[in-house]
């Protein structure tokens, strides 16, 4: 019996559109997807509206792909359709996942995103202090409405109930084959989906799959850290080894390892694995562990200590970029000096 | 209502679970805004447990430990204090006052320090005032 076609949607927020590139990255298995899938819904490939989707029957597409986070009204609001409209809503993408690079401006606010953006830069003459509104009348009576820009970045689960995640910036060959199986394996009826919550990918971390991990022969140790900068990185050799930071320690694996590949250490796009609370915590605390470590370790005073550990610049930069949103404190605060 | 501080204390359980509990049988007067955890060793507190109790809305963390080269486990300690001295810098980096975080070397002896370090510490406390991670809007999340 031939089966119905299922459908598919794929909506972007706050994201720089390379996970629909992404999906292009199907590559010639992009076939496979559209002979069992319809696209219905994608402002990047086809011709559709809001007004579109809105239109469309509550439950009516199979599968929602959601990329990007939320940053604004506009994101959060077309998130809330996007579940309405989809059985299955899957967060595609790390921003989607935890917040991603947008997710770094959870350093500052919109108070002062907006006065630097509307103020501050160089090239920018605002004498009145003009900011962007919601809403504005013209002399005829007719609004103008804008999105509200949120006072800091959201993932997608933080606004809706997400059925899957696919995480990485962005999702790889590799893991777009995986859903591909899964899809495929449930529209043919062969096997159930898998349960809700689940982060396509691996359990465990990066170094498990790294082709490069010396772990199982021997302890690794970081005399100083290295900026990939500086040196020109051995390409047989692990980057915690040479003093290259490196979070494949606190990092899921399941990319199959292309930057690593490249001889680039791994950023984290990937996200924790699910053993652990907070990605950054989980890095500091490998990376911490085997600083310096060395045999007369007792002369050595806090003072050296605190000097040791200062080499590691900017570590929320370092250790939360592609997670400060979905992280256990999420973002910054003011507190009193 | 008078503001008091929560404070959530990680001792271990050789050295500075003891000195709190000499500080105790030996009736120092402590402010009672504090509560210990013990651990088996310093170096169990994973950063995480420091960044949950900020998330969950402790308004200070302390971490306490054998004193170094006196680690139960030998070498414990020594890696407490790397991830403890790197935790300082994210958490002023996450803009919390580097004074709610402290890491204090307590042996089983030192019940008067102990004592002495948390009538330092809740005092300093107060005068900051409470977290701003308790001002944050709690929503429901997966880690809450």
């Amino acid at each position: 019996m031939a089966k119905k076609k299922i459908t598919l949607a794929l909506k972007r927020g706050a994201s720089c559109v390379g996970c629909d590139i992404a999906v292009v990255n199907f590559s010639e298995k992009l076939f496979e997807l559209l002979e069992i899938a319809d696209v219905v819904f994608s402002p990047t490939l086809i011709d559709v509206k809001y007004k579109d989707l809105e239109a469309m029957p509550d439950k009516s597409i199979t599968i929602g792909l959601y990329h990007g986070a939320v940053r604004n009204s506009e994101n959060a609001h077309l998130a809330e359709v996007m579940r309405k409209k989809c059985q299955v809503l899957i967060a595609y993408g790390a921003c989607a996942h935890m917040g991603g690079i947008p997710g770094l401006a959870n350093v500052s606010n919109r108070e002062k995103i907006f006065e630097t953006v509307y103020k501050k830069t160089f090239s920018t003459e605002n004498p009145e202090g003009v900011y962007p509104q919601t809403e504005w009348k013209d002399e005829k009576g007719r609004t103008l409405t804008l999105p509200e820009f949120f006072d800091e970045v959201y993932a997608l689960d933080d606004i809706v109930d997400v059925d899957y995640y696919v995480p990485a910036c962005p999702p790889t060959h590799k893991m777009n084959m995986q859903i591909l199986e899964l899809i495929k394996a449930w529209v043919e009826g062969k096997a159930e989906l898998p349960p809700k919550g689940t982060v396509i990918a691996e359990e465990k971390t990066l170094c498990d799959e790294c082709p490069r991990n010396p772990g199982k022969e021997k302890n690794i140790k970081v005399d100083r850290i290295r900026y990939i900068s500086e040196v020109n990185p051995d390409p047989d050799k692990c980057f915690l080894e040479q003093g290259i930071l490196c979070l494949g320690p606190a990092t899921r694996a399941g990319c199959g390892a292309p930057c690593i590949e490249a001889n680039m250490p791994c950023r984290g796009c990937m996200g924790p694995t699910s053993r652990v609370m907070d990605q950054g915590g989980s890095m500091l605390s490998a990376i911490a562990s085997i600083l310096g470590i060395r045999e007369d370790e007792i002369e050595i005073s806090e003072e050296e200590i605190e000097k040791l550990v200062s080499q590691i610049k900017d570590p929320l930069g370092c250790f939360y970029r592609f997670s400060l949103p979905r992280s256990l404190l999420r973002r910054v605060v003011e507190d009193r000096r | 209502m008078e503001w008091r501080p929560k404070i959530i204390v990680f001792t271990c359980n050789w050295c500075s679970y003891a000195g709190a509990d000499l500080a105790g049988v030996s009736r120092l007067q402590m402010p009672p805004d504090f509560r210990i955890i013990r651990v088996m060793c310093s170096a169990r507190v994973d950063p995480e447990f420091v960044l949950r109790a900020f998330q969950r809305g402790a308004d200070g963390v302390m971490v306490a430990g054998c004193h170094p080269g006196d680690c139960h486990y030998i070498g414990g300690n020594y890696r407490t204090r790397r991830r403890m001295a790197l935790l300082k810098l994210l958490l002023q980096q996450f803009g919390l006052n580097p004074k709610r975080f402290r890491l204090e070397w307590i042996s089983a002896g030192e019940g008067q320090k102990f004592a002495e370090v948390i009538r330092e510490f809740v005092d300093e406390i107060k005068k900051l005032g409470p977290s701003p991670y308790r001002q944050i809007k709690k929503e429901v999340r997966k880690h809450g």
